[in-house]
């Protein structure tokens, strides 16, 4: 299980210039384990320039990043090595598809990773299973598939150099209600199965609250909280001060209680709102 | 009453439409038989999964696409005859305006007042006019301290609202929003919607919304659903959204007040699934449950 420790980081877009900006500030925190973490945070918070820093794309103004105990800048000609322990899905990753076939597409992370043949192919089947990309899709052109196929088709180039962690920025970003569900059930399961670690940058409330184990709120380039669903979700007036909105449901929680009915501030899914009531409602003629 | 009823903006009749293959061979209709009229100043939500037909619906009322069978008539005037000029087409683009989903790709110039000047100065327009109908949008859109900045530097939301501003300069009469708010945060998307609903409210553009956001179609007059390419439903957001396990089937979801009630109402308990608001929920919630 790999761990990513962030230590005292600051980034600063166009140091020393009259415009600089202060993207992160003296951010210490430690991401990964065998956990999917969800990172929120409004535009310009800092959450991109922080995933960035993950795998090497951006090189801290101050502090350190620590991959498996070893500082990733200590040599930088080897930051190449971080970025396949590493791996980054971007913002829809489907405008990055670029080979002829969506099978080399997959392959091209192994084969510059230096495998052979063999296991080229037997990682292409591999993360395409894992995606749910169907083997009859591999031979097409990742032009002819569909929205939610190339997403899929991307997602699987990255899990093809088996990342220790694998970072998704926005990874169901305009697709259908289904089609979230179904990349995020790929996700979370993949995530169980090969035991990797998995963070999620979203805007999505109703998905963090359905697919991660631990949230981050990042605020001005800073942390501004950091528990599980319910600890961060109960404390939604904080969360709509900084421009981020709870779901749809907690807000009727919170409304209940003016009727009595209080089902407490953790409620963040439709399925536990409605075993809660229920619950209430027996206990109480019970 | 006929000579009362006001022509729709956009009437489509028995419309299809297949998208060519590179081997010619036959696709499957992306548009089947579809037939809809949108009234002058209404705001309709479209929704559907993708792959429902929604986008090559919006692409034929914007006349970008043409159909294989069927027609498109604009404000009384068929789209699809045979005798329609290229002149008639142009005149009914500047009816029908389009704002897409990714900000950065709408954007043209280095500073915004001369962005959402763009479109205005493409019409031939004299310059005390685009200068009055420049300033007007902007007004519009709330963005009128913003028309000497950079529009790159601005948030997704400031430039999507650039966007709309754009198309206001040209005095569209309606505009087609498809899925402008998709790669916005909570904060982006309510600055959005809030300004979509004032022009529809204030300023009678007619709207049409695609989105799969379910509780940006709930603030609309009227949601289509649309599936396999043709009409699944057609009623006010309380009329569509009553019904969560057909939305649920065609790949779409409902809003979680709807999903609640309708958890509670299969528990047993006499409750509306139509309502969209926190605070009504929890009424109707404490009355079925003799709360209150």
């Amino acid at each position: 299980m790999a761990q990513v420790e962030l230590q005292n980081i600051s980034f600063i877009y166009g140091a020393g210039e009259p415009y600089e900006i202060r993207a992160l500030d003296n951010i210490s925190l430690t991401i990964g384990g065998s956990t999917v973490t969800g990172i929120m945070g409004h535009t310009g918070s800092g959450k991109s320039t922080l995933v960035q820093l993950l795998n090497g794309l951006l090189k801290p103004t101050e502090g350190k990043v620590i991959l498996d105990g070893k500082d990733i800048w200590e040599d930088p000609k080897k930051i190449r090595d971080v970025r396949f322990k590493v791996g980054l899905v971007m913002q829809y990753p489907e405008y990055q598809l670029f080979d002829e076939t969506v099978r080399d597409d997959i392959a091209f992370g192994p084969r510059n990773m230096g495998m052979s043949p063999d296991e080229v192919n037997a990682r292409v089947l591999e993360a395409a299973q894992f995606a749910g990309l169907k083997e009859a899709l591999l031979d097409k052109s990742p032009f002819d598939l569909s929205g939610g196929q190339k997403r899929r088709a991307a997602l699987a180039g990255v899990i093809a150099m088996r990342p220790e962690l694998l970072v998704l920025d926005e990874p169901a970003a305009g697709l259908d209600p289904g089609g979230r569900e179904e990349i995020l059930n790929s996700i979370r399961e993949y995530q169980k199965i090969s035991g990797t670690s998995v963070i999620i940058v979203s805007h999505s409330m109703e998905d963090m609250a359905l697919y991660c184990d631990r949230v981050i709120v990042m605020e001005a380039g800073r942390v501004f909280m950091d528990g599980t669903c319910a600890e961060v979700f109960s404390r939604y007036d904080e969360l709509i001060s900084v421009g981020l909105d709870v779901p749809q449901i907690t807000y009727v929680a919170s409304e209940l209680k003016k009727y009595g009915l209080d089902i407490g501030r953790d409620v963040y899914t439709v399925k536990y709102a409605t075993a809660k009531i229920l619950e209430k409602v027996r206990g109480d003629n019970a | 009453m006929s000579t009362l009823q006001k022509t729709p903006i956009i009437e489509i009749r028995d419309l299809s439409y297949a998208y060519p293959t590179d081997d010619g061979s036959a696709s499957s209709n992306a548009l089947d038989h579809v037939s809809l009229s949108i009234e002058e100043g209404s705001f309709v939500s479209i929704l559907g999964h993708n792959g429902s037909g929604k986008s090559t619906l919006a692409k034929m009322m914007s006349l970008i696409l043409i159909p294989d069978s069927g027609s498109v008539m604009i404000d009384g005037k068929n789209m699809s005859a045979d005798d329609v000029t290229e002149e008639d087409i142009l005149e009914a683009r500047r009816k029908v305006g389009m704002v897409f989903q990714n900000p950065d790709n709408q954007i043209v110039a280095t500073v915004v007042e001369e962005d959402v000047a763009f479109g205005p100065e493409n019409l031939g327009l004299p310059s005390e006019e685009i200068r009055r109908r420049v300033d007007e949008a902007l007004s519009l859109v709330g963005m009128s301290k913003y028309a000497r900045h950079a529009p790159h530097k601005l948030s997704g939301g400031q430039k999507q609202r650039i966007a709309i501003a754009g198309i206001i300069a040209m005095r569209r009469r309606c505009i087609i929003f498809d899925e402008s708010t998709a790669m916005l945060d909570p904060a982006g998307r309510k600055e959005v919607m809030d300004t979509i609903e004032r022009l529809n409210k204030e300023e009678k553009i007619t709207v049409l919304h695609i989105t799969h956001y379910m509780n940006e179609a709930v603030r609309g007059d009227r949601v289509i659903v649309m599936d396999g390419g043709r009409i699944l439903m057609d009623g006010t957001p309380k009329e569509v959204f009553s019904h969560p396990q057909r939305l649920w089937n065609a790949r779409l979801d409902v809003p979680q007040t709807t999903e609640l009630l309708y958890h509670l109402k299969k528990s047993g308990y006499d409750v509306r699934l139509d309502i969209f608001d926190p605070g009504e929920c929890a009424a109707e919630i404490a009355k079925a449950l003799g709360k209150q």
